[in-house]
């Protein structure tokens, strides 16, 4: 677990960059960040991203702290600490000062077409995410089945999410996929 | 200050769809359908801004001394809390305890916070915390929520992940978590399918479908660098929005 001064700089600049990207939340970036760490830099393996992601998935908290597992898993703690903070940071700080100033501009057209214009960028980015994911996760025809199975389950009923993903990784253990 | 005044802060055009919550998955229509003016807590309930003594209009009753604003402890502490149950999604966390156990905001405030956490980039709870703390107690309000709501999830993912680095070997672990990220693509799937509909409804001549597809393929299927597609897509989409208008 070396801290690599220029590793960090790389952490701190790509994951402030892709915050401020992020229209849609932290589920937008995924792309991004399997771009730039599996990708780009070579900081893990294409199994290693699925497993880091899965872990978010699971663990308590928001989705965002997926940063949090790549920046310890390429520098450790530091990499992480250096991750959270400039995924979380700079946007929110900029949210705070911004929520007063944009409602000056209540009414005005300009402010309504921009907000019109990017909610489809929103979807679109994580409609990315799922198609990056599904490529990641779907190595087998019984992981494809199951993917389907709970996409069909999550959009017709009211089923937990969680007990869907507890009998996927159940069906994971039992050597099913 | 009153509530409503509140609300004005943060207010956000009401014909935008929710986006996403924390997890994802999680049906986040119940959460924040519209609530009516009825439902407002009256009163001094209400009344929870750190000018209420400096404000004229509402120092004339005392309907509340100060101490219905938060202090920073209060706020970093319920953050934590949050993030203790947060299991399955922060948001509907995040609302109960807003809305309906503290009562620090009405379920209309809160509604309209998120909708502007979810229009700004970036993680959207987190952004909330921010928000919401910098309206309770200025800078250090903001940074008091932001902290207490991200410091257990990160003390948890650099433990986790320090496992990982250790025991991510182990074929067992590795074959629940193939499990696990297949449902989580399947969870995903049906999230965008939510969204996706409602803006595809609106026909294929209209700017919005084209987007939606234009930035899923570019991103997803082609792999292009995130920044250069949002500096094409962006000023694109608000040309074609304000065009088709």
């Amino acid at each position: 677990m070396k801290a690599d001064g220029d590793i960090l700089i790389t952490l701190a600049a790509q994951f402030t960059i892709m915050a401020l990207l992020a229209f849609g939340g932290a589920n937008a970036v995924v792309p991004e960040i399997h771009r730039q760490a599996v990708e780009l830099r070579g900081w893990m393996t294409e199994a290693q991203f699925a497993d880091l992601f899965a872990i978010a998935q699971v663990a308590p908290g928001p989705n965002v702290m997926l940063v949090s597992l790549v920046g310890f898993h390429v520098a450790g703690l530091w990499g992480a600490l250096v991750a959270t903070l400039a995924m979380c940071g700079p946007t929110a700080v900029l949210a705070a000062l911004l929520s007063r100033t944009w409602d000056r501009f209540r009414g005005a057209p300009w402010r309504d077409i921009v907000q019109t214009a990017l909610v489809p960028i929103s979807v679109g980015l994580v409609a990315a995410t799922a198609i990056v994911l599904t490529q990641v996760a779907d190595r087998s025809w019984p992981a494809v089945a199951i993917t389907a199975a709970t996409a069909a389950v999550a959009y017709w009923t009211r089923w937990n999410p969680l007990w869907l993903i507890g009998i996927a990784g159940m069906a994971g253990l039992a050597g099913l996929i | 200050m009153r509530c409503g005044e509140w609300r004005g802060w943060l207010q956000h055009s009401p014909r935008h769809t929710p986006i996403a919550n924390g997890k994802g998955a999680t049906p986040a229509a119940p959460l924040i359908a519209p609530i009516p003016q009825s439902h407002w807590p009256t009163g001094a309930a209400g009344v929870k801004q750190r000018s209420v003594m400096s404000d004229p209009a509402a120092a004339s009753p005392p309907l509340k001394p100060a101490s219905a604003v938060p202090t920073h402890a209060e706020l970093f502490l319920a953050f934590f809390q949050i993030t203790l149950s947060g299991f399955g999604g922060t948001l509907p966390w995040t609302r109960r305890m807003f809305v309906e156990k503290k009562k620090w905001m009405t379920a209309q405030e809160f509604n309209d916070a998120y909708a502007l956490c979810q229009f700004l980039p970036g993680p959207n709870i987190v952004n909330l915390t921010m928000i919401f703390g910098a309206r309770m107690r200025g800078a250090t309000g903001a940074l008091a929520c932001w902290s207490g709501f991200l410091l257990l999830p990160f003390v948890l993912m650099v433990t986790v992940g320090a496992l990982y680095a250790r025991y991510g070997d182990i074929a067992a672990l590795h074959r629940i978590l193939t499990g696990i990220i297949a449902a989580a693509a399947g969870l995903l799937i049906a999230t965008v399918a939510k969204m996706a509909v409602p803006l595809l409804r609106k026909g294929i001549g209209r700017p919005a479908p084209f987007v939606l597809v234009a930035t899923a393929l570019s991103i997803g299927v082609m792999r292009w660098p995130l920044l250069s597609v949002m500096a094409a897509l962006v000023p694109s989409s608000i040309a074609l929005t304000w065009w088709r208008r």
